[in-house]
């Protein structure tokens, strides 16, 4: 949407209004993009996934209680008052919705990105889940049976994708780089 | 105002919808002005004139039901901003119509904030979070069959059409939570038990697959208990 539609004024009239009344500063917006474009991104979600990979004890953990094992990173971000963690495993895989709204665990993930707010995916994946993922470039293997996480409440999930079958050839520093956002939405493998 | 049927937010197995539409850069804003948007409805001082969460999303989910569909996640924030800032006596509608005129808008706009002329009462909130100790025990356990209740779509909830009148099983028991339905309306957060139920897919959905189950998090007066013989 370009910078001049209908709601772009409108929110720069609002937002002018607001600075007047004393209800907002200009610096706000500012610290907004600052926020979400540099510090709170799926990264986070991604150094979380790659220690669980290497270490049994954080993905014990981590799937007992998401909030408690991922509370000493101290993310930014809000959004997130009770993390659940929901493995992939060969028989099962996971994926995750907002359909009454666009519910996300900003503070692992950052911001969502624009599909996963729109009509499309948020009708169609919880009726014929299998088909949205393919159409998104991932099949899930025919054998696996799928789990489909409606964020209806407070609660936020977090897909744990599978680690790659030559894990152990990597460095520990490379593995956050192999986890994508979408892997942990649950449209990606990983 | 339909009040006989869920909202049009209530997407959840909709039919029609085509295919996920990836943009090229996915980027957090597209424009500063949904990053004006999301301030707007992250700064204390603005967000102070609706004070809790559900307030919010049901302000979204009563804006004009084409621009839900056609403004994009951003404009349906722009409407509920505007359309609580207006409930609570911050701007008037007609002082923001006419900057956006001085500021180049067309005369006709498709406007999507739907403030009602009486605003819901305002009660406090005891925090900004969501999890509240339990006031009695739950009602059901794990493993326990559940029905959905049939919703009326008067109002906000969290009860999705999609699982109203279908059975599932409770898969997870979270303690008590504010309570959306009340707390959106100013009417106490009335704390209850939120549980995960998960559904067969093909409970939910005739042409759905055998091998998929669908999970949501239900609060307790959603549910009923299913004596099995």
């Amino acid at each position: 949407m370009s910078e001049r539609s209908p709601q772009s004024i409108r929110a720069e009239a609002l937002e002018a209004l607001l600075i007047e009344k004393g209800f907002l500063k200009a610096e706000d917006v500012d610290d907004v993009i600052a926020r979400y474009s540099e510090r709170v991104g799926p990264l986070n979600g991604a150094q979380v996934v790659a220690r669980a990979w290497t270490d049994k004890r954080f993905r014990d953990d981590l799937l007992r209680d998401g909030s408690a094992a991922v509370s000493p990173y101290q993310f930014e971000g809000g959004q997130v008052e009770k993390l659940v963690v929901v493995a992939n495993t060969p028989a099962i895989h996971n994926v995750v919705v907002c359909t009454l709204c666009s519910c996300y665990p900003w503070a692992l993930l950052g911001l969502p990105p624009k599909w996963y707010k729109d009509p499309e995916y948020r009708s169609r994946i919880v009726r014929e889940p299998r088909k949205v993922i393919s159409e998104m470039g991932f099949e899930v293997a025919a054998g696996k049976s799928i789990k489909v996480w409606d964020s209806s409440a407070e609660i936020r999930y977090l897909v744990l994708p599978e680690p790659p079958e030559n894990l152990l050839q990597y460095d520990e520093n490379e593995l956050p780089g192999l986890v994508s956002r979408d892997g942990m939405i649950g449209v990606a493998e990983r | 105002m339909k009040t006989d049927e869920h909202g049009v937010h209530d997407l959840g197995g909709r039919q029609g919808f085509g295919a996920v539409r990836r943009d090229g850069e996915e980027k957090s804003f597209h424009g500063r002005w949904e990053a004006s948007v999301f301030a707007m409805a992250s700064v204390g001082q603005v967000t102070s004139a609706w004070n809790n969460v559900d307030r919010f999303r049901h302000a979204v989910e009563r804006i004009d039901p084409d621009a839900y569909m056609k403004h994009g996640y951003y404009g349906r924030w722009l409407g509920g901003i505007e359309t609580l800032l207006v409930e609570a006596g911050v701007i008037s509608q007609e002082e923001l119509n006419q900057r956006c005129l001085d500021l180049g808008a067309p005369q006709e706009n498709s406007v999507a904030a739907r403030p009602k002329l009486k605003a819901d009462p305002m009660a406090a909130v005891a925090g900004p979070w969501s999890k509240r100790p339990e006031q009695k025990s739950p009602d059901f356990k794990l493993r326990d069959t559940v029905v959905a209740n049939a919703g009326n779509g008067l109002g906000h909830t969290r009860l999705p059409r999609y699982v109203w009148g279908k059975e599932g099983f409770i898969a997870a028991v979270h303690g008590a939570w504010v309570f959306p339905d009340t707390n959106a309306h100013g009417l106490g957060e009335c704390p209850q038990v939120l549980y995960t139920v998960c559904f067969k897919s093909t409970e939910l959905f005739a042409d759905c697959e055998q091998q998929t189950s669908i999970h949501l998090d239900l609060f307790e007066p959603y549910l009923q208990g299913v004596e099995h013989e």
